[in-house]
């Protein structure tokens, strides 16, 4: 059984702060981090490594060469191979560009060993498109099942999954012929601790480094910003609502101003 | 391509419980300002079992034309079946723009047609407008990086495609007794080509956080400094009989389940009143409840930008003026009999 994960690398929105004066983005306080979609999803994978008792656990990541700090970390959750291509070519790719390089780069794993499951994130906290995924899965003419929440059975004979694919009120239950891709949510399980032989396996660990040039039959023209059918237009900051107005007073002053306000529509108000 | 041969502005309608989805309807409130401006038809594509009916409901809510896929294999939503006809009604009648809700299902379906197209797909858009002459669709999205959105574009590739924001758009005023143009569409699709299959759909019955359904919440932000202080968010949405929302960087401190979330990566409201609690007011948290009828904002920052995107904005320390705002609040409603409980 071989699952590839793909693993991506990105700012980490929780520490990184906006400057609301300037409305921009203080990129130097930005650490890297896995995205933390991908985390669970490699640690899916190495829940059904487990409970089948065999298989093979490699990622793949697409980005600069700093990138292969998140796969050190897919390592370090259980992985056991990985995988970055990472080349001027990439650069400026839209969700279309982006699962295209990806995809080549899984053929070219696939024609060593072959895939069973790809499992991505459910989306990248930082480009939130959510679209990578599905994108790949087509391109690999695979069946794609997003927002998966659990993975009920594994039907090894059959080469059969039942999953849970979350719905916006409830799940619905699903059998996927293998192979497929998952696109996986965080509640699908819980980060273990990684064992140690792991984390002295991962700080040694050298990933396979790919350019373009070791992708077998590559069209370049659907690479990178030129293979990217979306452009970023213009940039703007959303009109403000009319009728702003800061309260103005001593505090209990604006507490009853306030008061007014909201009687006006005390038909709404459920006041205990 | 000829951009010449692709015409007309189309919405992909879900279906919720035998009903047009009110997401699909707020689209076709969208879609029908955009086929306006060009001076082309609006239409629906309807895909699934029994669903023929649909067609009177889109046409009311502004759709000229239906594209109907009527057919047993199309029972429940599954990606491989949807997309291959929604593939074929593209190639067929060529739309300038198709538009999806930004919904499990419309996320899903969007992202395998536009890699098989293949054309551009942007993602969660909060805002839609298109060049009058040109066609070129303008989808807005809040940009990573400062509180700015970007308009991104696809000028090269036929048809543009968006996802939309579920409650961001308006729905028309239905029009009973408007009519359209029904177009039954077939293509071959055998179950057994088909690689998945769906076992059971279970729904949540339990009453879950539905604050999408709220018409009073309450929000509260990292402002508030620990999970004891977000219980001001508490205690006044249980005065004012509201919801209790919140930022998403409260929802990874793991203060709240992220079902309240409220946000780009959470869910869209619209109540009726909203205060926003120690939020900052970051885009991303700004496009999930602006369209809120009054939004009152306190933060102890005259400068948080919050304060650009509210109705009546007070300056000053939340621990101090919420209790405040609790007492004389339950004083006055209860002088005035509003008390319910
Ligand atoms: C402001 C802005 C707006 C944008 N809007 C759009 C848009 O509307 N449409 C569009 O097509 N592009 C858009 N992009 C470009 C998009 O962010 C990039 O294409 C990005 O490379 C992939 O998209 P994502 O981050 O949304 O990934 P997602 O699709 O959200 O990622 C889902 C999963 O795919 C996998 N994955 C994604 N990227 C990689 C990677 N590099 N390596 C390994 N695995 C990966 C991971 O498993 C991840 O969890 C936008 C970019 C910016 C800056
Ligand atoms: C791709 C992406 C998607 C995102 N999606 C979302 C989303 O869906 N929803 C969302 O909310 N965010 C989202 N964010 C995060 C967003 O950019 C902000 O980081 C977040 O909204 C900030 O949360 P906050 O306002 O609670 O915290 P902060 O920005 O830390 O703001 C706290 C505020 O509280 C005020 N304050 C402090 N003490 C007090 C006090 N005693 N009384 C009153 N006020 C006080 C401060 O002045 C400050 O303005 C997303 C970010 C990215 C990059």
């Amino acid at each position: 059984m071989h699952i590839v994960v793909c693993v991506k690398q990105v700012p980490d929105t929780k520490i990184i702060k906006i400057n609301p004066k300037t409305n921009t983005l203080d990129r130097r306080s930005a650490p890297a981090i896995l995205n933390p979609y991908d985390a669970h999803a490699v640690q899916e994978a190495v829940k059904l490594k487990q409970a089948l008792g065999q298989g093979k656990i490699s990622v793949l990541s697409m980005g600069p060469p700093q990138a292969t700090e998140v796969i050190k970390k897919s390592i370090e959750i259980g992985a056991d191979e990985g995988y970055l291509i990472s080349d001027r070519a990439f650069a400026g790719a839209d969700t279309l560009a982006t699962s295209y390089a990806l995809s080549k780069a899984l053929e070219k794993i696939a024609a060593k060993h072959p895939i069973d499951i790809v499992i991505c994130g459910k989306h990248a906290i930082d480009g939130d498109t959510g679209q990578v995924g599905p994108g790949i899965a087509r391109r690999m003419d695979i069946p794609p099942i997003t927002n998966v929440i659990e993975v009920t059975k594994f039907d090894k004979e059959n080469r059969i999954i039942l999953v849970k694919r979350k719905l916006t009120n409830g799940y619905e239950e699903l059998e996927v012929q293998l192979p497929c891709l998952l696109t996986v949510e965080k509640e699908i399980n819980q980060i273990a601790y990684s064992p140690l032989p792991n984390m002295i396996r991962a700080a040694r660990y050298k990933p396979n480094i790919w350019s373009v040039g070791d992708l077998e039959a590559v069209d370049k023209a659907q690479l990178g910003l030129k293979g990217s059918p979306t452009v970023v237009g213009k940039m703007f900051t959303p009109p403000k609502l009319d009728g702003g107005k800061l309260l103005e007073g001593a505090v209990d002053e604006q507490v009853k101003q306030l008061i007014e306000v909201l009687s006006e529509r005390k038909e709404l108000l459920n006041v205990k | 391509m000829d951009f010449q041969d692709y015409q007309g502005v189309w919405v992909f309608i879900e279906e919720k419980d035998g009903a047009v989805a009110s997401v699909s309807l707020e689209l076709l409130g969208a879609g029908r300002k955009l086929a306006d401006k060009r001076g082309v038809e609006l239409a629906g594509v309807i895909i699934g079992e029994h669903i023929k009916h649909l067609s009177k409901t889109i046409f009311e809510y502004g759709a000229d034309i239906a594209y109907v896929y009527d057919d047993p294999i199309f029972k429940n939503y599954r990606t491989e079946s949807y997309m291959k006809a929604l593939l074929d009604c593209s190639a067929k009648h060529k739309p300038e723009i198709i538009l999806y809700g930004a919904t499990s299902t419309g996320k899903d379906l969007a992202s395998a047609v536009a890699t098989d197209l293949p054309t551009g797909l942007t993602a969660d858009t909060t805002e839609l407008d298109v060049e009058e002459a040109t066609g070129l669709l303008l989808a807005s999205r809040p940009a990573f990086g400062g509180n700015i959105m970007a308009t991104i574009l696809c000028k090269k590739y036929r048809p543009q495609m968006a996802t939309v924001r579920a409650k961001v758009m308006k729905a028309l005023p239905p029009e009973p007794g408007r009519e359209g143009r029904i177009v039954e569409e077939s293509i071959l699709l055998r179950e057994e080509d088909i690689r998945t299959k769906v076992l059971e759909i279970v729904k949540e019955t339990t009453k879950k956080v539905r604050i999408d359904e709220a018409d009073i919440i309450v929000a509260g932000g990292k402002g508030l400094g620990s999970a004891e202080g977000f219980q001001l968010v508490h205690q006044l949405a249980e005065t004012l009989g509201g919801a209790v929302g919140a930022s998403r960087d409260v929802v990874e401190a793991g203060w709240i389940e992220h079902a309240h979330q409220i946000g780009q990566t959470g869910v869209t409201v619209t109540p009726k009143i909203y205060i926003a609690l120690g939020i900052s007011g970051a885009i991303q948290h700004i496009v999930g409840m602006k369209n809120s009828g009054l939004i009152i904002a306190i933060n102890n920052d005259p400068e948080a930008p919050i304060f650009e995107s509210c109705h009546y904005g007070i300056v000053g320390d939340a621990f101090e003026i919420v209790p405040m705002l609790i007492e004389q609040l339950s004083e006055v409603m209860s002088r005035e009999g509003v008390s319910h409980v």
